[in-house]
């Protein structure tokens, strides 16, 4: 078992990917912030100092408290209280809980849909590609943001509010994944296109498997490797709509607050002084943002035969 | 043109510019109509009594004095006479007379408007001459002239020439000449409106009173974001800029070229328990109603941090305040202003007396976007009463879905802010502490609360009319209210505006601005 393993991890360790990894500090320095994005988040309800939603612990006359290490900080905020009294450093973590699991959870929507509708249109082509893809056309000549502008400003008109503050994550989702599925079809639709005359793809044809096996068990398996690439940087992307959303106020409300959510109540208080309130949220989303992408760049290229 | 001449007209000119100035003011919220008698709207009031006027307005004390009508006097309790201005004209240059003081208080009453409270009492509008009108009591009224500021006349031939003759109705979203067009006797004229974006008013030439200041023209904009709005002071867009960002008046102290006026409002912030129900709606408790219980509600009153909310959430633009009118109202005294004490073991001890030793649940319902930080304050109320075990869940929305629920008794507990136009303060305690009936009693009091010894003292004080005796009336009711712990009344808003070092005016406890005081240099 051990030895099993070993050989796995050996294996690993001489991967191309592996390889292509150790020799790239930037990627190992991003992989290592995003991990620990990662892991605060995650983990907020244990690592956080404080817990910034359970209203009996909060203090008023804590407000406004500065950073620790400024003259009137105190050791028990680290990057100050907001108008409440919250610790920014425990709403951080627990913010990038929710950007990063809304931030997921489009991607994984909107690569699902973009990849099955992409190998539908690829491989059964004629009229359901053509529809798809001029689908495809009209949507990508909006910005996604206003795509998820569109349903989220649907939604609120449809639910009732007290419903739509409870579903509001979802909306999100739904508005932040239906707005991105685009790429993934497209790509996933032009590897498609290749990979269907292939012999095993024929050769599976033959002997009789129906259509929808082809592509589940031969063409997808193959097509997968650009919609990695794509979902790591469309991770990146979809926290960024996300902030944007929550910035706007049409984002997840604020009894649950997700980095652009804390950005935006931050804001009122950057002209009178408070900071802090404000520009530690936006930091702590510079740096998911950008070492998500940088990992997402190193994929990419690491994956890129032409490139090797 | 000779130089003589020209020098001549170069002085004029310059003489001219000190008398003629334009005020830009900024505000938060644009008006909802030009119609005097549609919507009860502080914004929209503030505007158009640049435009209309009442027979009796507020001098810079809040005293009556007069306007359209140059003298009155009651030939019986129940029956004022009032001699109306002479040689006063509307803007459109009709000339104004008794049958325009009929025909308004015939359309301020139409059942679409929400502006009846201000005739509230009356029961008929009588002409006597063309220059005298008798106003026909239900009874006897003490604050009867306070009530009539914002009675604002219209012309009856230019309504008539223009079908207004009917108030807009604002919920169907109607829309008529009148809510398009004003024609009052005002000091200002309104020139124009486009809706979210600006509105120019020029100064009356023919108008009966002087104008204190040199304001001429008067352009207003409603500008939604606080930190544009303060940015537009900032930049010199607007001379003025009422509905101040607490966490910004600091700086905007600090500012070489800008100043601030302080003053307080006639507003008093409080949470209003629903003490009608037999079990609360929205809460965790079956089978009774917690705030019934006087522990309960003095527990309630006894957790919050009344300065610390001060301090934190409104920057120290508030006055914390036991009592449910503010100082600058009649009736109030500072001897009774006793706010209950920041107590939290005393309040859990209460607590635990009336059978609630672990607290209880129940939802707070708040408005976001009216008074001054109302969600933050909220916020605070929810982390201040968790210390004493109890739960509120809160839900804070814009006004319009807020006040719906608040008036379809679909709340449990929620905020409001009361200003009080007549500045006495029967206006709040019939409105809210009044038993519930049809009409003006408990208007406003969907916690319905119920006392037979209060509503005796708010009747009786309706038709008092010596002063002293008034006044004791007045009184015992304010205290019965504090020691019953009817509401949470939190603080009395302070509303500083800013503007530039150029700027004149005169701070007026209703928050809104009057551009005939105002001078620009």
């Amino acid at each position: 078992m051990a030895a099993a393993v070993a050989s796995w991890l050996r294996r690993a360790w001489e991967h191309d990917l592996a390889w292509s990894f150790r020799r790239s500090p930037v990627t190992i320095l991003a992989a290592f912030l995003t991990l620990a994005c990662v892991g605060s988040a995650l983990f907020a309800p244990w690592v956080a100092p404080h817990n910034p939603f359970d209203s009996a612990t909060l203090n008023l006359t804590d407000g406004f408290t500065p950073p620790a290490w400024t003259d009137k900080g105190s050791a028990k905020y680290l990057l100050g209280t907001d108008d409440q009294g919250r610790d920014v450093l425990s709403t951080i973590m627990y913010g990038a809980r929710i950007s990063l699991g809304v931030g997921l959870a489009a991607v994984l929507f909107s690569a699902t849909l973009g990849v099955s509708l992409g190998l539908l249109s690829g491989y059964l082509g004629g009229r359901l590609d053509t529809f798809i893809m001029r689908v495809a056309d009209i949507q990508l000549s909006f910005p996604a943001i206003l795509i998820a502008l569109l349903i989220d400003g649907m939604t609120r008109i449809a639910l009732p509010r007290d419903m739509h503050d409870q579903l509001a994550v979802y909306v999100l989702v739904l508005a932040i994944g239906v707005s991105g599925w685009v790429q993934y079809a497209r790509t996933v639709r032009g590897s498609t296109l290749v990979e269907k005359n292939k012999e095993y793809v024929q050769a599976a044809r033959v002997i009789g498997r129906g259509p929808f096996a082809i592509m589940l068990h031969h063409v997808l398996p193959n097509v997968m490797g650009p919609v990695l690439v794509i979902g790591t940087i469309h991770v990146a992307t979809a926290i960024i709509t996300e902030a944007t959303l929550s910035f706007l106020g049409v984002g997840v409300p604020p009894t649950q607050p997700s980095l652009g959510t804390l950005i935006r109540i931050g804001n009122n208080f950057l002209f009178s002084g408070e900071w802090w309130i404000t520009v530690f949220p936006g930091l702590a989303l510079v740096v998911l943002v950008l070492s998500v992408n940088l990992l997402g760049d190193w994929l990419r290229d690491a994956l890129n035969p032409k490139l090797r | 043109m000779k130089p003589r001449h020209l020098l001549a007209a170069a002085l004029i000119a310059v003489c001219a510019t000190s008398y003629a100035a334009t005020l830009k003011w900024g505000a938060q919220n644009d008006i909802l109509t030009l119609d005097p008698h549609s919507q009860n709207h502080a914004t929209t009031i503030s505007l158009l009594q640049h435009a209309y006027e009442p027979l009796v307005r507020y001098d810079k004390k809040f005293q009556v004095e007069p306007a359209l009508a140059e003298s009155w006097q009651p030939m019986t309790p129940t029956q004022w006479r009032f001699s109306l201005r002479k040689s006063v004209k509307f803007h459109d240059g009709s000339p104004f007379t008794a049958d325009d003081v009929v025909f308004s208080f015939d359309r301020i009453r139409q059942p679409q408007g929400t502006m009846q409270p201000y005739v509230t009492g009356v029961n008929e509008v009588r002409k006597v001459d063309d220059h005298t009108v008798d106003f026909i009591l239900a009874g006897p009224n003490p604050v009867f002239l306070r009530n009539l500021v914002i009675f604002h006349i219209m012309s009856k031939t230019w309504a008539a020439k223009t079908k207004s003759e009917k108030v807009q109705d604002y919920k169907s979203n109607e829309i008529t000449f009148a809510s398009r067009n004003a024609n009052g006797t005002g000091a200002y004229i309104i020139k124009s409106w486009q809706p979210d974006q600006r509105i120019v008013m020029s100064a009356n030439p023919s108008w009966w009173d002087k104008r204190e200041g040199n304001v001429t023209e008067v352009i207003y904009t409603p500008i939604k974001a606080d930190a544009t709005r303060v940015a537009a002071l900032l930049s010199g867009d607007v001379d003025l800029v009422t509905d101040l960002p607490t966490q910004d008046v600091t700086r905007l102290r600090q500012d070489p070229k800008l100043k601030v006026l302080d003053g307080a409002e006639n507003r008093t912030i409080f949470i209003a328990l629903d003490q009608g129900s037999t079990e609360l709606k929205y809460a965790d408790v079956k089978g009774k109603n917690p705030f019934k219980d006087l522990r309960v509600r003095r527990a309630l009153n006894m957790a919050v941090d009344r300065e610390a909310i001060k301090r934190v959430t409104m920057r120290g633009l508030s006055i914390p305040g036991g009592l449910m009118i503010a100082p600058n109202v009649h009736g109030y005294s500072e001897d009774i202003d006793r706010k209950p004490p920041f107590d939290v073991e005393g309040a859990k001890k209460l607590l635990a007396e009336a059978g609630y030793p672990n607290g209880f649940e129940f939802s707070l319902n708040c408005p976001n976007n009216r008074y001054v930080n109302d969600e933050e304050i909220c916020q605070a109320l929810v982390a201040m009463w968790a210390r004493i075990g109890i739960k509120a869940k809160l839900t804070a929305e814009p006004m319009g879905p807020f006040i719906a629920k608040v008036q379809n008794f679909d709340t449990s507990a929620y905020m409001l802010g009361w200003g009080v136009a007549t500045f006495d303060a029967l206006y709040m305690l019939q409105a809210l502490a009044r038993t519930r009936t049809t009409g003006a009693d408990g208007s406003f009091n969907f916690s319905r609360i119920s006392d037979p010894k209060l509503d005796q003292l708010i009747d009786a004080m309706k038709i008092e009319m010596d002063q002293k005796k008034r006044d004791a009336l007045i009184r015992e009711a304010l205290v019965t209210v504090r020691d019953q712990h009817y509401f949470v009344p939190l603080h009395y808003q302070l509303r500083p505006w800013a503007m530039k070092k150029n700027v004149t005016t005169v701070h007026r406890a209703n928050d809104a601005p009057e551009s005939r005081f105002a001078r620009v240099d």
